[in-house]
């Protein structure tokens, strides 16, 4: 009879920890969001008439798609910061990394076509007096090329770093503020001529990418139709992360490292692989953003664009995947919004808010939403759970966590 | 002559070097224990801005031994542990875990994968993580980042986890976040993760502060059945929980040995006396 009891718990707690596992109805609710919007967004926009009031127009999907960047670049900063404890201040560089190698093979397909028509060199080398073309653009006029190189070197560039900053333990306000300097140290060497990216102008007047015109719509839908694929897929493959045992240890290091330690795991190479998944995410998040908004300059490197990309983080909530891209959504359409209706607030906005999410919501929206909600589920889990112990034993608990 | 003993020692017939021997893969490859004791402190001293924390400590522990420390605040009990498991490098002395592991060249996680686990002062648990979550970190299993991606427990390892979680009372919150338990239960939590660790070597420092009494006595049960297949070293301020576990003691008084001894005998001692029992 007791053995039948406890056997009869097991499988209720084994039957609750897969729920726990599998329970995850924010994300849930956020991917069947994004793909109705993956169907929505080509038939409003390509199929109904543009007299009709479903009609969207294109100037629309546009903006959405880049709001998906950012969700994907939010996502990539989560999964460092919320869950690994490493809070990256130079997250941008990597997005604009990917950025650039993306802006590279479309700068390469403009072919004669530019402003001086040179076949081989883009307009910017031409009005620079260069001959050739320098080394590091070789290869990227092929497409696969440059992919590659959308996450290998964000993914070089963090490993590197991490592998100089973990290794010698750099943690906390240390670790933020160099990778501040990180994103700087870029912002300035991408401003300059010599170093063959366009300098201050950066690369653009792109003309087509894979043989399909950029100004096209059908063009621009597949753009966002590919964004939301890359955001639901890289979603997809962070919670995966976070759910296995890596997660649950990187979990472990961000709230008491030295512990992880002497249980017999190496940190630095968990958190080295986690920041340079990141760094990659972040990379496909640049590549995706460029030929949707038509331009990458060194104003990407921005370490202000960092900062504003953890403001977005810590209101939708960190540590929860969506939370991230809930935050990215909602700050960036409130962006779109004061900078069109009242422009000169939007900076006190932005600046309010982050004051607002620090002292008065710790976790964020998500952290608002789970405590509205809470508190009727909590009661309700208190009162099976006293019903599920037998009495003796809920008795014990409560003695124990008297004392 | 230098040179000619040195190769006269390399060619010593009675010596056996590491690379030849046959690795037993049950036991840690490179314990070996045959002389006895299973952890060597020689003449090892460590000092923080010229303060001594430990000064020429000299200690040895058996193999399947449980010994107590203790000592007066400031003799360098927790420098000891840290010296141990890694977190301190000794500025002088050596460190041996069995016959060849020396400890003060490996790092934190090389030493805990030797087999010596260890419980902290201030008890942390990850609280973030359920109680078998907890545990299931703590297991011995593959601990590299990539095999970590894809584990998953088998049957056998969770009715382990679930056969700890008995043992140390928390079965009845098996699913519940670390951050709720009480200052008790965490020392037991961690108790907890140290079986999981499996270690040949156990160090507890201080493992019933914040106990009742009741709780005290399983403790004291619980680290005497250990002793035997494990080493067990505990650093502990309560004499009579001290007195109810110890078969050995040794005294710690500004970072070296004062006295060793049963208990009987360590608190007869004069000098222990003067510097700590008298208080």
């Amino acid at each position: 009879m007791a053995n039948n009891k406890v056997t009869d718990q097991k499988k209720a707690y084994q039957s609750k920890v897969m729920m726990l596992l599998k329970s995850d109805k924010g994300g849930s609710i956020l991917i069947a969001f994004l793909l109705a919007l993956a169907v929505v967004v080509p038939v409003c926009n390509l199929m109904v008439p543009e007299s009709s009031a479903l009609y969207m127009p294109t100037y629309i999907v546009v903006l959405l798609g880049k709001y998906l960047c950012f969700a994907l670049l939010a996502l990539a900063l989560d999964l460092v910061w919320g869950y690994c404890g490493i809070l990256s201040l130079g997250h941008a560089a990597f997005f604009a990394l990917g950025g650039y190698a993306m802006g590279m093979y479309l700068m390469r397909q403009v072919g004669d076509r530019g402003v001086y028509g040179n076949p081989e060199l883009p307009d910017f080398m031409v009005f620079l007096d260069w001959q050739a073309l320098p080394w590091y653009w070789f290869g990227f006029d092929q497409f696969w090329f440059a992919m590659l190189m959308v996450v290998v070197v964000p993914g070089l560039l963090a490993y590197v770093f991490g592998w100089l900053a973990f290794r010698s333990r750099v943690t906390g306000v240390y670790l933020s503020i160099m990778t501040q300097a990180l994103t700087y140290a870029l912002l300035l060497a991408f401003f300059r001529n010599e170093m063959g990216f366009g300098g201050n102008n950066g690369l653009t007047d792109f003309k087509d990418i894979l043989g399909f015109n950029l100004q096209e719509d059908l063009t621009r839908v597949m753009l966002f139709l590919a964004t939301v694929v890359c955001l639901v897929l890289s979603y997809l493959a962070c919670r995966y992360i976070v759910r296995s045992k890596m997660g649950r240890v990187v979990v472990a290091v961000r709230d008491a490292e030295s512990r992880v330690r002497f249980l017999g795991y190496r940190v630095e190479h968990y958190k080295l692989w986690i920041f340079t998944f990141s760094a990659m995410l972040a990379g496909i998040a640049g590549a995706l953003y460029v030929p949707q908004v038509g331009i990458i300059n060194p104003g990407e490197f921005s370490p202000l664009n960092s900062i504003e990309l953890v403001v977005w983080v810590a209101l939708g909530g960190r540590g929860t995947l969506y939370g991230a891209i809930i935050g990215a959504l909602v700050v960036n359409y409130a962006k779109t919004y004061f900078t069109g209706a009242f422009p000169e607030v939007w900076l006190f906005a932005l600046g309010g808010l982050f004051v607002v999410v620090t002292l008065l919501l710790p976790k964020g929206i998500i952290g608002l939403i789970e405590k509205q909600s809470g508190r009727f589920s909590k009661k309700r889990k208190i009162k099976s759970k006293d019903e599920a112990l037998p009495a003796s034993e809920s008795k014990q608990a409560l003695q124990r966590n008297q004392t | 002559m230098k040179t000619l003993q040195r190769i006269q020692e390399v060619m010593r017939r009675d010596r056996v070097f590491d690379f030849v021997v046959a690795k037993d893969p049950l036991a840690s490859p490179l314990l070996d224990t045959s002389h006895g004791p299973i952890l060597y402190l020689e003449d090892v001293s460590v000092s923080f801005d010229g303060f001594k924390a430990l000064n020429k400590l000299t200690l040895y522990i058996d193999d399947g031994e449980l010994r107590c420390i203790i000592g007066p605040n400031g003799a360098g009990k927790t420098t000891m542990m840290d010296v141990i498991t890694g977190k301190t490098r000794p500025d002088e002395g050596s460190v041996y875990f069995g016959q060849r592991l020396n400890l003060t060249r490996m790092s934190e996680p090389e030493i805990a994968q030797a087999g010596i686990g260890r419980k902290f002062q201030k008890p942390t648990v990850f609280e973030a993580l359920s109680c078998f979550e907890n545990l299931e970190l703590a297991m011995d299993l593959d601990k590299r980042v990539w095999p970590s991606l894809t584990q998953r427990l088998n049957g056998e390892q969770s009715d382990r986890i679930d056969e700890v979680l008995q043992k140390i009372g928390l079965l009845s919150l098996r699913g519940d976040p670390g951050e709720r338990l009480s200052h008790g239960q965490k020392q037991w939590l961690e108790i907890g993760m140290l079986l999981m660790q499996n270690p040949r070597l156990l160090l507890v420092d201080e493992p019933v502060a914040g106990m009742t009494h009741q709780e005290m006595d399983q403790t004291a049960e619980l680290l005497t059945s250990l002793a035997g297949q494990h080493s067990v070293v505990v650093v502990e301020h309560d004499m009579e929980f001290v007195r109810s576990i110890a078969r050995k003691v040794t005294v710690l008084h500004e970072g070296s040995v004062l006295a060793e001894g049963d208990m009987d005998t360590v608190a007869n001692d004069q000098k222990v006396i003067e510097v700590y029992l008298g208080e």
